[in-house]
C-alpha cells in the first residue's frame, strides 16, 4: 500500500459496487465494502438475458454507432449522450474482462461468445451465461474482490446498513454511520471518499416487482434527505413480461422474446379452451399486430403499455373480463420452439417457471403481466465531457460524483444512462460500467485532496452517531398501532395503483397525499419486536419510511412532467403517432412538429431536492451533442 | 395459481433461538396459507401479525430472503428435515405441520439465520477465482471454450452458497476441517477453465492439504439436496483424478 493510499468506503456489493471496489484497490487505494448481506446475493443475481456489447458476431454489420443510437432513443432521448457514448464504446472491452475473469458466457459452436437479439434494437448484440447472466457475472467480480480480500486491499463489512453520511462544516462527505444488523450497534467509518452502489428500489412496488426483498431504494433516499440530488424519479420500468404471484412477481428475460418467443391473448377473451387448442387463427399476437417492424421486441414501456391496453382497456386478458384480477394476463408462449435450443438458452427461466407456476413452459404457454422493475432514475450525477472525442473524459474526478463532494454513485441507483426507458440487457452494462467509471474517478479525486478524513473533528462522527441511534430508539418505542410490514405493503398498493404503468394528475395528487399520511403514520409506529439482537423490524422500519420519503419523490416528479415520454406514460398529454402514417406522409410530419414542440417544453432532466415540507422539483438541460431529436421513437 | 383459488390453513414448527449462544426451543404457528405460498412468503405473512398457536404474541422470526426465486441462496434452510431454499419450498408440496430450522453445521445467528462465513473463507482457501492482471482492458480475450466444456463448466458456475451441501454432508462439522462439496466444485470449475488452469496445482495443493479432498466420506448427501442440481460428486470424482496426478508430478517432478 503506496503512502498516498486513501480509505474508501463502498455501500453495496453488486455489480457497481464490486467493479468500483476493484478500480479502487487496483488503483492501490483501501476499500471497506459494506453490504446488507455476503455481496454475492446481491440483486444483480438476478439479471437473466445479458449484457449489451458490440462484437458484431452474427454478421448484422452492428456498430457501435448503432449501439448509442438505440440507446438514446431507447430513453427518449432523455439522458445525456456523453456518458452513452462513453458506455456504449467501453462495453466490448468489458466483457472482455469479464471473459478473461471466467465468467461462462454461452458460446458459438467455434467456441467464441455467442450473442442473442433483445428488445428495441434490429441487431444480435446481447452477450449471456444461458438464462442468469446477472448471476454469473457477479460471481466473476465477487471472485475476484475475493482475492484482493485475501491480498488485505479489500475489507468487507457484511450484515452492516448505510444510515447516513458524515458531511465536515464544507460540507465534504468524510464518512458514514451504519447499523450492524446483528448487534444493531450504530457506528461511525471514516473515508475519504464514499461510493453508493445500493441498486434500485422496486420494493416500493411490493409485492408486484420482479425486484429481491432488498431493493428498496432506502439507502439513496437517506443521502438525498441529506442534500443529495434525485433525478428523474418519475421514470420507472415495468417490465412487461413477469410471472403473475401474490408474494413477487418473477422475471421472465426479455430474452425469451429475443429467442423467438411470442405474445398472444385468445381473440375471444371468453374462450376456454387449453391455450395449444386454440388455432393460430383465434390467437391475437398483438405485438406483431401493431409493432410489425420489432414486433416482440420492442422496447419495454412499449410492450408493457400494450400488455396493459390489451388487459385493461380491450378486456383480452385471458379469461376475459369476468375473470375478475385474473384478467391481467397474456400468454408469452415458447412452445413452439425447439426444445433443445430454448434448454439450452433459457433453462434458468424455464426452472424458475416450473418451480413456482408448476407449469413448464416448453409444454405450455407461461401466463405473464407487467411488473416493477427497474429505476431509471436516482442519484444525480455529474460527468465531464472530454472536449475532442466527445464521450466522458477518462478518468475525471466528476465522472460519478453527486452534488456532494466526496460522494459518489453508480450502478441503478444513479439516474446516468437511461433517459426515459431502459433498453435490456443495457443494466447489467451500466452497472459495470460505472462502477468502473466511479472508482476511477474516486481515485482522481482522492489524488487532488489535500486533507483527507483523519483531519475531520471527531465531533462530526459522534453527533452523526448519535442522531442516528436516536432515531433507533425513536422507531423502537411503540407508540401505537402501525405495524412497519403493513405499512409497506399499503405503500406498494398505493405505488401500484397510482404511480403505476398509466398516469393521471388527479390520481398523482391523491397518491402524493395518501404518501404524506403513511408517512405521518410513523408517529403510530410499533415494531411489535423488543429484541436488541438481529431485530429485524427495525431495521425494515427505517427502511420503509426512507421508502415513503423517496416514493413521495416518485410521485412529485411524475406530477411535475406534464407530458408522455418513456416509461412515463400520461394519456392526458399524449401525442399519438398517426395511425398508418409514416415518415413523409403530411399526417406524420404534422406529428413529428408537434413532437418537436413537447420537446422544446419537456425535453429536460428532472431534479429533485430535499425539503422538509416535500421534494423542490427543478429542471436542467440535457446534452444531445451527439444526436438532436430529430426522429420520434417509432417501432411500428 | 389464480389469485382467488384455494387457501390453506398450515402449522408452521419453528425451531428458534434467541442469540448465538441461547438454547433452542420450539414454536408453533397456525396461519392461512395462499395458493401459491411458500416458506418465505409464509415467514413474511407471519411477522405482520407473530401470534403462535397457543395466543402469545411473540417477536417476529428472523430468517434471510432477498430475491425469492431460488438464484441468491439466502434462505436456506432445514425444511421437514431437508436442507432448501424456502423460497422454492411451496406449501402445498410439504407435509403438515411443517417444521423449520435453522440450516445445521453452520452457527445460529437467531433463529433460521445462520451465518455461513465459513463457506466464503473455504473459497478463499482453494483459490476460487481466476487470477487476472488486473481488472482493465487489456485488448485481448480469454481463450475459445468449446460449447461441451461450457456446458459442463456451467452447471457449476450456477453454484450460490446456499450451504444445503454443507448442511447435508456427514463430513462437514463447526469442529472438521473439511472444505466441503461447494467449494471442492469451484476448484473443479476454475481448474477447467483455459486461463484459471495456470493455478491448478496450487488449488490441488490446498484440497490435498488437511481439510481437503480425502475428508469426503463418498456419502454422496451433497448432490441430493442440491437446489440447482449441480453435479457436486461428479466433480469430486474428477478431482479425485487430478490430485492423484499431481501426487505423482510431485512426486517425480513435473514433466
Amino acid at each position: 500500500m503506496s503512502a498516498s493510499a486513501r480509505q474508501v468506503i463502498v455501500i453495496g456489493g453488486g455489480l457497481g459496487g464490486l467493479w468500483a471496489t476493484l478500480a479502487l484497490a487496483e488503483a492501490g487505494h483501501r476499500v471497506m465494502l459494506f453490504s446488507l448481506f455476503e455481496v454475492m446475493r446481491s440483486h444483480s443475481a438476478c439479471a437473466q438475458g445479458g449484457i449489451n456489447a458490440v462484437l458484431d458476431m452474427k454478421g448484422q454489420h452492428d456498430s457501435v454507432q448503432q449501439h448509442i443510437v438505440d440507446t438514446i432513443k431507447g430513453g427518449s432521448y432523455l439522458a445525456n449522450q456523453p456518458p452513452i457514448q462513453s458506455m456504449c464504446e467501453d462495453a466490448p472491452g468489458l466483457i472482455r474482462t469479464f471473459e478473461r475473469m471466467g465468467v461462462t458466457f454461452s458460446r458459438t459452436p467455434e467456441g467464441l461468445l455467442d450473442q442473442r437479439l433483445f428488445g428495441g434494437v434490429k441487431h444480435k448484440r446481447t452477450c449471456f451465461a444461458g438464462a442468469s447472466t446477472g448471476q454469473q457475472l457477479l460471481y466473476g467480480v465477487d471472485q475476484q474482490v475475493r482475492r484482493l480480500e485475501t491480498e488485505g486491499k479489500v475489507e468487507k463489512q457484511e450484515w452492516w446498513e448505510f444510515l447516513s453520511i458524515v458531511k465536515d462544516v464544507d460540507g465534504v462527505c468524510r464518512g458514514i454511520v451504519a447499523m450492524d444488523l446483528r448487534s444493531l450497534e450504530v457506528r461511525a467509518f471514516r473515508a475519504d471518499a464514499v461510493v453508493l452502489a445500493s441498486g434500485g428500489l422496486g420494493q416500493i412496488y411490493a409485492p408486484k416487482t420482479t425486484c429481491s426483498t432488498n431493493s428498496t431504494g432506502a439507502a439513496a433516499s437517506r443521502v438525498y434527505q441529506q442534500g443529495a440530488r434525485f433525478a428523474n424519479a418519475e421514470f420507472f420500468q415495468f417490465h412487461p413480461t413477469a410471472m403473475l404471484g401474490e408474494d413477487k412477481t418473477r422475471l421472465m428475460t426479455e430474452a425469451a422474446r429475443g429467442e423467438g418467443g411470442r405474445v398472444w391473448v385468445p381473440k375471444d377473451p371468453g374462450d376456454r379452451r387449453e391455450p395449444l387448442r386454440i388455432p393460430e387463427s383465434e390467437r391475437f399476437y398483438f405485438l406483431e399486430d401493431w409493432y410489425p417492424s420489432y414486433g416482440n421486441t420492442v422496447p419495454r414501456d412499449i410492450a408493457a403499455r400494450a400488455i396493459w391496453k390489451v388487459t385493461r382497456e380491450l378486456g383480452l386478458g385471458v379469461g376475459g373480463a369476468d375473470a375478475g384480477e385474473s384478467r391481467d394476463r397474456v400468454y408469452l408462449d415458447l412452445t413452439h420452439l425447439d426444445r433443445n435450443f430454448v434448454s439450452t438458452r433459457l433453462g434458468a427461466i424455464l426452472s424458475i417457471y416450473r418451480k413456482f407456476a408448476g407449469q413448464d413452459p416448453l409444454e405450455t404457454p407461461m401466463e405473464i403481466f407487467p411488473a416493477a422493475h427497474y429505476a431509471m432514475g436516482g442519484l444525480w450525477v455529474d460527468y465531464e465531457k472530454d472536449p475532442t472525442r466527445g464521450g466522458m473524459k477518462a478518468g475525471s474526478p466528476r465522472n460519478h460524483a453527486t452534488n456532494i463532494p466526496g460522494l459518489y454513485a453508480c450502478g441503478e441507483c444513479d439516474y446516468a444512462y437511461h433517459g426515459a426507458n431502459r433498453l435490456g440487457a443495457n443494466s447489467l452494462l451500466s452497472a459495470s460500467y460505472s462502477g468502473r467509471v466511479a472508482g476511477e474517478a474516486v481515485a482522481s479525486y482522492l489524488s487532488g485532496l489535500e486533507q483527507g478524513a483523519e483531519a475531520a473533528p471527531a465531533a462530526l462522527f459522534e453527533t452523526e452517531s448519535r442522531r442516528q441511534a436516536d432515531l433507533n430508539q425513536q422507531f423502537s418505542r411503540p407508540r401505537g398501532d402501525q405495524n412497519p410490514f403493513r405499512l409497506h405493503r399499503e405503500l406498494g398498493a398505493l405505488m401500484t395503483t397510482q404511480v403505476g404503468v398509466v398516469r393521471d394528475n388527479a390520481e398523482l395528487d391523491a397518491a402524493l397525499s395518501s404518501l404524506r399520511e403513511l408517512e405521518q403514520r410513523f408517529e403510530r409506529l410499533d415494531l411489535s419486536e423488543s429484541s436488541r439482537w438481529a431485530n429485524q423490524s427495525l431495521a425494515h422500519a427505517r427502511q420503509v419510511f426512507d421508502m415513503v420519503k423517496l416514493a413521495q419523490v416518485m410521485a412529485a416528479s411524475a406530477r411535475a412532467r406534464d407530458e408522455c415520454r418513456g416509461a412515463h406514460f400520461k394519456p392526458a398529454f399524449d401525442l399519438a403517432i398517426p395511425q398508418g402514417k409514416f415518415p413523409g406522409d403530411p399526417e406524420f410530419e404534422a406529428y413529428r412538429e408537434r413532437w418537436k414542440a413537447n420537446n422544446a417544453d419537456w425535453l429536460k432532466t428532472t431534479v429533485a431536492e430535499y425539503h422538509p415540507d416535500g421534494p423542490r422539483i427543478a429542471f436542467e438541460p440535457v446534452d444531445l451533442g451527439l444526436l438532436a431529436p430529430e426522429q420520434p421513437r417509432d417501432y411500428r | 395459481m389464480h389469485a382467488e383459488a384455494n387457501r390453506q390453513t398450515v402449522e408452521l414448527r419453528i425451531r428458534r433461538q434467541d442469540r448465538p449462544n441461547a438454547a433452542p426451543y420450539w414454536q408453533s404457528f397456525v396461519l392461512e396459507a395462499r395458493a401459491g405460498a411458500n416458506v418465505v412468503s409464509l415467514l413474511m405473512d407471519l411477522r405482520e401479525h407473530c401470534v403462535t398457536k397457543d395466543g402469545e404474541r411473540v417477536d417476529p422470526v428472523a430468517f434471510e430472503h432477498n430475491c425469492m426465486e431460488e438464484v441468491c441462496g439466502a434462505c436456506a434452510m432445514l425444511i421437514n428435515g431437508l436442507p432448501r431454499p424456502a423460497c422454492s419450498a411451496l406449501i402445498a408440496e410439504l407435509e403438515a405441520p411443517i417444521r423449520l430450522e435453522p440450516l445445521p453445521k453452520f452457527p445460529v445467528v437467531r433463529d433460521l439465520m445462520v451465518d455461513r462465513a465459513r463457506m466464503f473463507e473455504h473459497l478463499k482457501q482453494v483459490k476460487a477465482w481466476v487470477r487476472i492482471d488486473g481488472a482493465w482492458d487489456n485488448h485481448e480475450r480469454a481463450p475459445r471454450i468449446s460449447p461441451q466444456d461450457w456446458a459442463a463448466n456451467y452447471l457449476y458456475s450456477r453454484c450460490m452458497s446456499c450451504g444445503c451441501c454443507m448442511a447435508a454432508c456427514p463430513q462437514v462439522g463447526s469442529d472438521q476441517a473439511f472444505v466441503g462439496p461447494a467449494p471442492l466444485a469451484q476448484v473443479r470449475l476454475m481448474n477447467a477453465h483455459p486461463t484459471g488452469r495456470y493455478d491448478k496445482t496450487e488449488r490441488l495443493h490446498a484440497i490435498m492439504a488437511e481439510g481437503g479432498l480425502s475428508d469426503c466420506g463418498n456419502a454422496q448427501n451433497c448432490v441430493r439436496v442440491c437446489p440447482k442440481a449441480i453435479p457436486l460428486t461428479t466433480a469430486i470424482g474428477e478431482l479425485g483424478r487430478q490430485t492423484t496426478l499431481q501426487a505423482l508430478k510431485d512426486l517425480f517432478g513435473n514433466d
